[in-house]
C-alpha cells in the first residue's frame, strides 16, 4: 500500500517536469497505470473474465436480450473503460442493476430501442463527467444507498424465480447442486472461479445423460463472431427519443451510483485514490460505443471488482485482459454457451443475489436512527414495487431531505428575565421551515416592557427567516414594547440588514 | 532482545491482551521498536464503505477501534507505529512479516468458534505457519 502511495506521488511531480520530457513522462505514466503489476494484472483479468460469462448470459436473460448483447456489453465496456476510466482495477461489464431497469423497454419496443438508449445513457453520463457531477454523489446518505443493494439483490432473486418455480425435480436438483458447488468448492479451491467449475460440470452432466432441461439455448441465440459497428435500427425522431429518454436517464443513475459506490470500495480495498469524475465520463464513453456495438447498458460490478483486487488485479490492465479474454473464451467455447442448463446459471444468480443483499441491514434496522431506517426500507420497498432502482433511489433521497430539514427544522426560545427585562433566547437554524415554531414561540400579549432577542446560538438563512423576526419585533411594537435584536453572526447580520423593515421606525406588518 | 517487533491487532480482546504481553517483552529492550498491524479485511470492504459516510468517518472507525490498543502501547512507554494495511489478514501480515525481516510476531489467538475455524482456518494458525521469525501467540 505505501509502495502505490508513493507512486502516486511521483506521478503528480512528473506533471510539472518542462515540455521536452514529455515523453518520459507519457513512459513513467504508461508504467505506472498500466505495467506496474504485470502478472498480478492478468492472472486476475483471466479469473474475472471466467466470472464474468455465466453474469453477462443471466443478465442478459434478465434483461430480454439475447446472451450475445450481455456478452458483447461485457466485452466493449471492460475494453474501453480499461483506457478511458477513471478507477484503475474497478470491472465495468454488463450488470443486473442495469439489466432491470431496461426489461419493460425490451419488453415494449424491442433491442434496437435498447441500442439507442444505451447510446443516450452514455452521453448522459459523459454529460454528468464533464460537469463533475461525482460530488453530488455525497448527497446520497448510506441509508439509501444499502437500499439500493438489498432491492438490487431482492430483484435479481425474483427475476429467477419463473426460470425454475414449479418447473420439475430436476430443475430444483440442479439449482440445489449449483448452489452446494458455488459455496463449498472455494472452500477449498479458490484458482477459478467456482461458477465456472458449476457450469462445465454441470452441463456436461446434462450432455452426456441426456437430461430435460432448459438450457440457455432455449432463451436466445449465440454467435462466435465480434461485435461489429451497428446504427441502432430506430427512427430517429421526438418519438423515439420520448421513447428512451426516460429509461436512459434512469440507466444513466443507476449506472453512476453503482460505479462511484463499487469505485469507492476498491478505493479502499486498495488504499489509493480514484478520479470519479473521469470515472463517470468513461463510464459514459464506454456506453456510447458498447451501444454502437451492440452491447447493452453497463456499469461497474461489486462483485467482480472485488474478485479483481482480491485475485491481485491492481492497474488499467487487469480490466483489458478481463475484456479481451472474455471475447476469446467467448469465439472458442460459443456453441457450449447455449448449452448451460438454466437452473444452473438461475443457481449462480442465486448467490449473486446473497452476495449483493447487506446482510447486516436486520442490524442496521435496529440499531440506526429511525428515519435511516425508515429511508433504507423507504427505496427497497419503492424498487420492488415499481422494479425501478432508479425511482427507489429518487424517493429515498428525496425523503431522507425531508428528514434532514425536519430535524435541523426544530428550533427552540427560551425566555428568563434579567434587570427587568425579558430576554429571550434562540437556538437552532431559522429558514423557512422553522419560522413558524418560531413565530409561535412568542407570546405577543405583553405590553410596555423591554425584550431583548439573542441569536447568539442561531444561524438566519433566509429572508422567510428575516421576515418572521420582522414579524416578530412590528408585533411587540405594537403594544409599545421597547425591542432589541443581539448576538447575530457576522453572515446572518449581513442578510438581516439588507432584507429586514424593523429598522425602520414606521414599519408595520404588512397586511397579508 | 528483539529489537523489531510485529504486533498484529484488530481491536479484540485478545489482542489487547497480547498488546499488554507484547509490552513486557518489548521494555526488556531500550531500542525495541513495535510494528502495529492492523488489516482491514477485504472481504469486509463492502459492507464497511457500504456503512461509512465516507472516507473520513471509516477512517476514523477504524482508528477508533484501536484505540484501547494505542493506550496500553502509551501506558507502556515503548517507541511504535500503528499501519492500517488492507488485504486478507492472515496473508497480509505474513507478507509484511517476512519482508521486513521483523524479528518477532506477536498475535492474538482469534476467537472464532470450531466450526468457522474449520473452514476459514485461524489466521494465527497461518501467520505461525509461514512466518519465518519466532511468533508469539496470546490466549
Amino acid at each position: 500500500m505505501i509502495d502505490l502511495i508513493l507512486e502516486n506521488t511521483v506521478l503528480t511531480i512528473y506533471v510539472i517536469v518542462p515540455e521536452k520530457e514529455v515523453g518520459d513522462q507519457l513512459i513513467e505514466r504508461l508504467r505506472k497505470e498500466w505495467f506496474f503489476n504485470v502478472k498480478g494484472d492478468v492472472l486476475a483479468g483471466i479469473v474475472v473474465a471466467l466470472a464474468l460469462i455465466p453474469e453477462a448470459i443471466a443478465f442478459s436473460i434478465i434483461a430480454g436480450v439475447d446472451p450475445m448483447v450481455g456478452l458483447y456489453a461485457s466485452f466493449c465496456i471492460a475494453v474501453i473503460i480499461a483506457f478511458v476510466g477513471g478507477r484503475p482495477g474497478m470491472i465495468s461489464a454488463a450488470t443486473g442493476a442495469m439489466a432491470l431497469v431496461m426489461v419493460p423497454l425490451v419488453k415494449e419496443h424491442g433491442l434496437n430501442y435498447l441500442l439507442a438508449a444505451t447510446i443516450l445513457t452514455g452521453v448522459i453520463q459523459a454529460l454528468f463527467g464533464v460537469l463533475k457531477i461525482a460530488k453530488l454523489m455525497k448527497f446520497i446518505p448510506r441509508a439509501v444507498m444499502i437500499g439500493f443493494v438489498n432491492s438490487l439483490a431482492i430483484l435479481i432473486f425474483m427475476a429467477q424465480v419463473p426460470h425454475f418455480w414449479g418447473i420439475s425435480t430436476m430443475t430444483y436438483i440442479f439449482v440445489a447442486i449449483t448452489l452446494l458447488i458455488v459455496y463449498v468448492i472455494p472452500l477449498f479451491f479458490k484458482a477459478i472461479p467456482a461458477p465456472l467449475i458449476a457450469i462445465v460440470v454441470l452441463t456436461s452432466v446434462v450432455i452426456y445423460s441426456g437430461l430435460d432441461l432448459s438450457t440457455v439455448g432455449d432463451l436466445g441465440n449465440i454467435t462466435q463472431t465480434l461485435p461489429s459497428f451497428l446504427i441502432p435500427d430506430v427512427p430517429f425522431n421526438m418519438e423515439t427519443l420520448q421513447i428512451i429518454f426516460p429509461f436512459s436517464i434512469a440507466l444513466a443513475i443507476v449506472g453512476l451510483l453503482e460505479s462511484l459506490l463499487t469505485a469507492t470500495i476498491v478505493d479502499d480495498m486498495t488504499g489509493t485514490e480514484s478520479n470519479k469524475n473521469r470515472e463517470a465520463r468513461g463510464q459514459g464513453i464506454a456506453n456510447i460505443i458498447n451501444g454502437f456495438f451492440g452491447g447493452m447498458a453497463g456499469c461497474a460490478m461489486i462483485g467482480q471488482s472485488v474478485i479483481n483486487v482480491k485475485s491481485g488485479g491492481r492497474g488499467r490492465l487487469s480490466t483489458l485482459v478481463a475484456g479481451s479474454f472474455l471475447m476469446f473464451l467467448l469465439l472458442v467455447l460459443g456453441d457450449l454457451v447455449v448449452q448451460i442448463p438454466m437452473p444452473v446459471l438461475v443457481g449462480i444468480m442465486i448467490m449473486v443475489s446473497i452476495g449483493t443483499f447487506d446482510w447486516s441491514s436486520f442490524t442496521y434496522i435496529m440499531r440506526a436512527p429511525k428515519a435511516d431506517a425508515a429511508v433504507m426500507l423507504v427505496t427497497v420497498i419503492i424498487v420492488v414495487a415499481t422494479h425501478d432502482l432508479s425511482k427507489g433511489v429518487i424517493a429515498g433521497v428525496i425523503l431522507s431531505a425531508i428528514f434532514f430539514v425536519s430535524k435541523i427544522s426544530n428550533i427552540e426560545v427560551h425566555q428568563r428575565l434579567e434587570n427587568n427585562r425579558t430576554l429571550f433566547e434562540v437556538e437552532g437554524q431559522l429558514f423557512f421551515a422553522s419560522v413558524e415554531g418560531f413565530v409561535d414561540a412568542f407570546d405577543f400579549s405583553v405590553s410596555d416592557k423591554d425584550i431583548v432577542i439573542d441569536f447568539s446560538s442561531s444561524h438566519i438563512w433566509d429572508d422567510s427567516a428575516v421576515g418572521a423576526i420582522d414579524k416578530v419585533v412590528l408585533k411587540y411594537r405594537e403594544n409599545n414594547n421597547l425591542v432589541k435584536i443581539k448576538g447575530l453572526n457576522s453572515s446572518s447580520k449581513k442578510i438581516v440588514d439588507k432584507l429586514a423593515v424593523y429598522n425602520d421606525v414606521n414599519a408595520t406588518i404588512s397586511a397579508h | 532482545m528483539y529489537n523489531r517487533i510485529l504486533l498484529a491487532v484488530d481491536g479484540s480482546e485478545n489482542s489487547v491482551r497480547a498488546t499488554k504481553e507484547a509490552i513486557k517483552i518489548g521494555s526488556s529492550s531500550p531500542n525495541c521498536k513495535f510494528e502495529v498491524i492492523s488489516v482491514a479485511d477485504f472481504s469486509k470492504a463492502k459492507i464497511e464503505i457500504l456503512h461509512a459516510q465516507g472516507k473520513e468517518e471509516l477512517e476514523l472507525k477504524r482508528r477508533e477501534k484501536l484505540a484501547p490498543i494505542e493506550q496500553i502501547l502509551k501506558q507502556g512507554n515503548v517507541s511504535y507505529k500503528i499501519k492500517i494495511l488492507h488485504g486478507e489478514p492472515g496473508p497480509t501480515i505474513i507478507d509484511y512479516a517476512n519482508k521486513e525481516k521483523v524479528e518477532l510476531v506477536i498475535i492474538g489467538s482469534r476467537g472464532l468458534n470450531s466450526l468457522q475455524e474449520m473452514v476459514l482456518g485461524s489466521v494465527s494458525h497461518k501467520v505461525v505457519k509461514r512466518v519465518h521469525c519466532p511468533v508469539l501467540i496470546v490466549k
